[in-house]
């Protein structure tokens, strides 16, 4: 008897957790599917980095991303501030399974170099956004569990797939009455700890479908360092192809 | 003198011809002027070894950039001028790196004009790399190279990019003068080395090269043919130094393999003249060892052998030699960097430390520290042998408008 009653619970536990992952899974696919279509995008950031004592630096760049179904997006990204990094940019091919191929051009000497996308959990350009919090948000990437539902706030746990993540799980708010577009974020590193919040606003929808934040803040928590990253603008209609995500087109600018 | 006014009004002309195909040129142009000065002092650790020379050379920079685009970008005009100031009358100097019109198509894309265009994958030497010539009095590494004339055509497909280069005018290594660092016992005037072709520095040059990235494989290959980068030099003990500019066919071979922290690298040439045929190799890899400990720091590993069979013909000091190094990145707000290094000479005791290190104060400006030590040189090494009195340090701040 006690074991038939174990067996219950367990097989309920069990059922529970399994259809926490189909909900967490279900809400990911939602939110990737409404922002499907976009085609191309373009914009000019603004990023300012605060450390503790409240000094200030800044940089700006522009990021031009490629929508890809079958894989991946694509998405360039160049550097105009500080000055002495001015013309530096990157073009990464983000893939849903394996590491993302990614190139570095630096303009003093011309060079283009391959370099390793294993570095996901390092600071992008010393601030407090990772190279994976930046990368394209692929489903792939996560695994997930349903926590749950506040009014029209749904919250998602994810773990990353990949073991060289910085973190172990994330907690995403999604907005159900938005297109589950993503409200905030908190991250937990290797040892589980609170590390940084991220939080988006200044929400605008884009050609009736698309909704972008104009700011995201980076929180973090243990160094007590911010990073406020701004979206100036947002061009849809670039019309950018293959053709501008080559070596060729890093070299360019 | 002559020749260089020569370069600037071919250049010119090729650029009007470029401009006369766009009869109409779109009102919205997009202008950007810049300027950085370089403030280098290199002081030097050991006395001269030759009259003349100094312990410590202060000199002066200027880089002024101007680009104009039109039509969103798919044309531009691209200035990129150089000046130096500096107590060696050879090493004070300009030069046009870059001034050439650009125009890009789609999938393809036209320069013409005097450009910089690199090819490589390694870091302790740069094998394949040859479009351009070395800036040698610049810098010891060889990475700052002159502006050169070219057509280049590059068309980018499925199957890869495809790049050919006509190369009209060949550019002379600058060298160091009398009271310059650097220098051989016999001074070599930058303009008295000889060519082979009969034709001069109006040899036509031509190359090609072929690129592509598949997964996690980079690779070029590439073909050039004419007047050699490269001067062909005999050390002799009675008139001192013989030089030439041979006219070469050159073979080059770049891979790249990424696989994780690893990246496994291959340059390989073959070069023949008339006078000499040699294989030159740089193999490797870089292993990056990536925030550490949550720092954001990021250490990475670099090993790489350095073959050349030319023997006491090379005009480098890289026939056998194992470089081992250690570039640091702190990732933080100010880009903090260094890179540490020792080439070792495997047969003999030779060895050369270097040290590259950078970090920006404030938002517009860049301190930059660079060494080179030179230690145990051998007594038979003809080429290195030069320059073992000249090891030094040098800090340079630059600033940028």
């Amino acid at each position: 008897m006690k074991n038939v009653l174990f067996t219950v619970v367990l097989s309920l536990a069990l059922y529970t957790v399994s259809q926490a992952q189909d909900r967490g899974l279900e809400i990911a696919q939602a939110a990737e599917k409404a922002d499907l279509g976009f085609k191309s995008s373009a914009s000019n950031l603004k990023m300012v980095l605060k450390n503790k004592n409240g000094q200030v630096s800044e940089r700006a760049l522009e990021v031009r991303t490629l929508e890809l179904v079958e894989d991946g997006d694509k998405s360039l990204i160049i550097f105009s501030s500080p000055k002495d990094v001015k013309g530096t940019s990157t073009l990464t091919f983000t893939h849903k399974n394996g590491p993302d191929d990614q190139w570095l051009y630096l303009p003093s000497i011309k060079r283009v170099k391959r370099i390793s996308s294993n570095n996901k959990s390092g600071p992008f350009v010393g601030s407090e956004f990772a190279y994976e919090d930046l990368s394209s948000q692929e489903v792939e990437k996560y695994t997930y569990k349903f926590l749950r539902e506040e009014n029209n706030y749904l919250v998602v746990e994810q773990y990353p797939v990949d073991p060289k993540s910085g973190y172990t799980r994330r907690v995403v708010t999604y907005n159900k009455d938005a297109g589950y577009r993503i409200e905030t974020i908190a991250f937990y590193d290797r040892k589980n700890a609170l590390l940084k919040t991220l939080t988006y606003s200044g929400y605008k929808l884009y050609k009736n479908n698309f909704w972008r934040a104009a700011k995201l803040n980076m929180v973090n928590h243990q160094s007590k360092k911010e990073t406020v990253l701004e979206f100036l603008n947002y061009d849809f209609d670039v019309n950018l192809t293959d053709d501008d995500f080559t070596q060729n087109a890093l070299r360019r600018n | 003198m002559m020749k260089k006014y020569i370069i600037y009004i071919s250049v010119g002309l090729l650029l009007s011809i470029a401009n006369a195909q766009d009869e109409t040129i779109d009102k919205a142009l997009n202008h950007d002027l810049e300027l950085d000065i370089e403030l280098e002092n290199r002081y030097f650790l050991e006395a001269r070894a030759f009259d003349g020379q100094k312990r410590y050379y202060p000199s002066l920079a200027l880089r002024p950039k101007y680009t104009v685009e039109w039509k969103d970008g798919d044309h531009s005009l691209n200035v990129e001028g150089f000046v130096r100031f500096d107590r060696d009358g050879e090493r004070t100097h300009f030069d046009f790196r870059e001034f050439y019109y650009h125009k890009i198509k789609g999938n393809w894309e036209l320069s013409i004009g005097l450009k910089k265009v690199f090819w490589g994958v390694t870091e302790s030497n740069h094998l394949v790399d040859i479009i351009n010539q070395t800036d040698a009095i610049e810098s010891f590494d060889g990475e700052e190279k002159l502006g050169q004339p070219m057509v280049q055509f590059s068309i980018y497909t499925n199957w890869g990019t495809f790049d050919l280069f006509y190369l009209p005018f060949h550019r002379k290594r600058t060298l160091p003068g009398s009271i310059g660092r650097f220098r051989f016992p016999v001074i070599i005037k930058a303009d008295e080395v000889l060519y082979e072709s009969a034709s001069k520095e109006w040899h036509q040059d031509l190359a090609l090269r072929y690129a592509n990235s598949i997964n996690s494989v980079d690779l070029g290959l590439s073909y050039f043919y004419g007047t050699g980068r490269e001067p062909f030099v005999q050390f002799d003990d009675q008139s001192g130094i013989m030089a030439l500019y041979p006219v070469i066919h050159q073979f080059g071979l770049e891979l790249q393999i990424t696989n994780n922290a690893f990246m496994w690298k291959l340059e390989s040439i073959y070069r023949s003249n008339a006078l000499q045929k040699f294989v030159g190799l740089n193999t490797g890899f870089e292993y990056t060892i990536s925030n550490i400990k949550s720092s954001g720091v990021d250490i990475g590993l670099i090993l790489e052998y350095l073959y050349d069979d030319r023997g006491d013909l090379a005009f480098n000091a890289l026939q056998n030699d194992c470089f081992m190094g250690s570039r640091i990145a702190f990732n933080d707000m100010q880009d903090t960097s260094i890179l540490l290094g020792v080439i070792s000479d495997l047969e003999k005791s030779s060895k050369i430390i270097g040290i590259e290190a950078s970090r920006r104060l404030g938002s517009t400006m860049k301190l930059e520290l660079e060494g080179r030590l030179f230690t145990s040189i051998a007594e038979n090494e003809v080429f290195l042998s030069n320059f073992k009195k000249d090891s030094f340090l040098g800090l340079t701040l630059i600033k940028y408008f």
